[in-house]
């Protein structure tokens, strides 16, 4: 596959790794949060760790949207599914989530109406075909996702689509990186910055985080793509913003995607598992699309949301614990019995010490 | 879920259009990136194109790669 394959030379990768290893200072230990899930799975599934210098230290960070959306949202998703007549339309990551007392798997295992969609566009289309049922597509995900579920609510009231609206349970990423470089616990010297999210929001919302003394390379997926962001990152003389990711990222990212974003969503403080409330984190749908907004539409009851005894999942995303301190690890947590978000998610931490850790 | 597959633009009508790569063919659509053309080398992500990929600086990446 053309701008895959190239950048999975594994001669290429070996040279990059010994490159990293003349260039790191011995006497420094250096700690990276890679901020994106895309990331953290491919840190394993390549074996990026076991190419580095042990005095390099990647720390998995919070960007995983199914791990970071609260009980709060599966069950409020579960609750919706219980209503006659209501499609419920979400990517296939949702779907075996923990809520506090259940999960949509378990659901549509009694008869709920769950359909895995790839795109918005995919639920948009299910509506439209099913003029009868109410179709509510679980909008998660960061900036990357968020204008092309902006785009599916603005498609659907030109088309006077009347069934389809949205859950609303998107975040943005500069905030939270704001809080966790404010965590006393975390000692990080760098990120490697998520390169899709930042496709679409550019470079210029990160400065804050060179201005607190903290490296930043936006990444590629790639291993090639990671092994290079992580050399610039050793490389970098002051803390500052660099591109790796050049092929796909402009400094001032998709203009249109943005001001789709602002055309349907505005800002609002959001709870994220593990972190809590982020002031100004969240994405809800305007008043004026209040008619696609699942949450004024239907205004669900739910019972108080609950954690799960033992699981710590939040620290994880937090970057303050690894899996394998969990008491629940590879016991009572694994893929297919999964007690947190992190264990189910394809881009989850725990996940991703499951299968490669 | 923030992943992108890098996908050749077959055809384009409106904001609809045929993306591939590999064995795989894939409906997209490009309301959010309106200046892409046919024969572009494109990121979809979730059905949507969201950026054209820079051919001379995937190059420019790989010649450094190269020179290590």
């Amino acid at each position: 596959m053309k701008y895959v394959d190239e950048y999975r030379d594994s001669k290429l990768i070996a040279r990059q790794a010994r490159e990293i290893r003349e260039a790191v200072d011995p006497g420094h230990t250096y700690s990276f949060m890679e901020v994106c899930g895309t990331h953290t799975m491919n840190i394993f599934r390549f074996g990026i760790r076991e190419l580095l210098p042990a005095n390099i230290r990647l720390i998995s960070g919070p960007g995983c949207p199914v791990c970071v959306t609260p009980n709060e949202f599966i069950d409020k998703a579960i609750a919706l599914a219980g209503i006659k007549n209501i499609i419920i339309a979400t990517f296939g990551d949702m779907l075996k989530v923990p809520g506090s007392y259940s999960s949509l798997e378990k659901e549509r295992g009694a008869g709920a109406s769950v359909k895995i969609v790839y795109s918005s566009i995919d639920a948009l289309d299910l509506a439209k075909r099913n003029p009868e049922k109410d179709v509510v597509f679980l909008g998660i995900g960061f900036e990357t996702t968020a204008p092309t579920v902006a785009q599916s609510i603005l498609m659907a009231k030109r088309a006077g689509v009347k069934n389809y609206s949205v859950l609303c349970g998107h975040k943005t990423m500069p905030e939270a990186l704001s809080v966790l470089t404010e965590a006393p616990k975390l000692d990080i010297d760098g990120f490697l910055l998520p390169g899709h999210v930042s496709a679409i929001i550019g470079v210029k919302p990160y400065r804050f985080l060179a201005a607190r003394g903290k490296r930043c390379v936006v990444a590629g997926f790639e291993p090639l793509d990671i092994m290079q962001a992580i050399s610039m990152l050793i490389k970098q003389k002051r803390p500052g913003i660099e591109i790796q990711y050049t092929r796909i990222i402009k400094r001032g990212g998709n203009v249109l995607a943005r001001k789709s974003i602002k055309k349907v969503f505005e800002e609002k403080d959001s709870i994220w598992r593990g972190i809590g409330k982020i002031r100004k984190s969240g994405l809800v749908i305007k008043s004026k699309f209040a008619e696609f907004d699942a949450e004024k539409k239907f205004r669900v009851q739910i019972p108080g949301a609950r954690d799960h005894a033992g699981c710590i999942c939040g620290d994880v995303i937090k970057g303050v614990k690894t899996p394998l301190e969990c008491k629940l690890f590879r016991k009572t947590c694994a893929p297919e019995h999964p007690v947190g978000a992190c264990m189910v998610s394809s881009e989850g931490t725990c996940s991703a010490y499951y299968k490669y850790g | 879920m923030c992943l992108g597959i890098p996908m050749k633009v077959i055809k384009i009508d409106g904001d609809e259009g045929i993306v591939v790569s590999g064995g795989l063919r894939k409906k997209a659509n490009f309301s959010l990136m309106k200046s892409a053309r046919p024969g572009d080398y494109v990121l979809l992500h979730a059905g949507f194109v969201i950026e054209k990929i820079k051919t001379k600086e995937a190059e420019k990446t790989l010649k450094a790669l190269n020179n290590l």
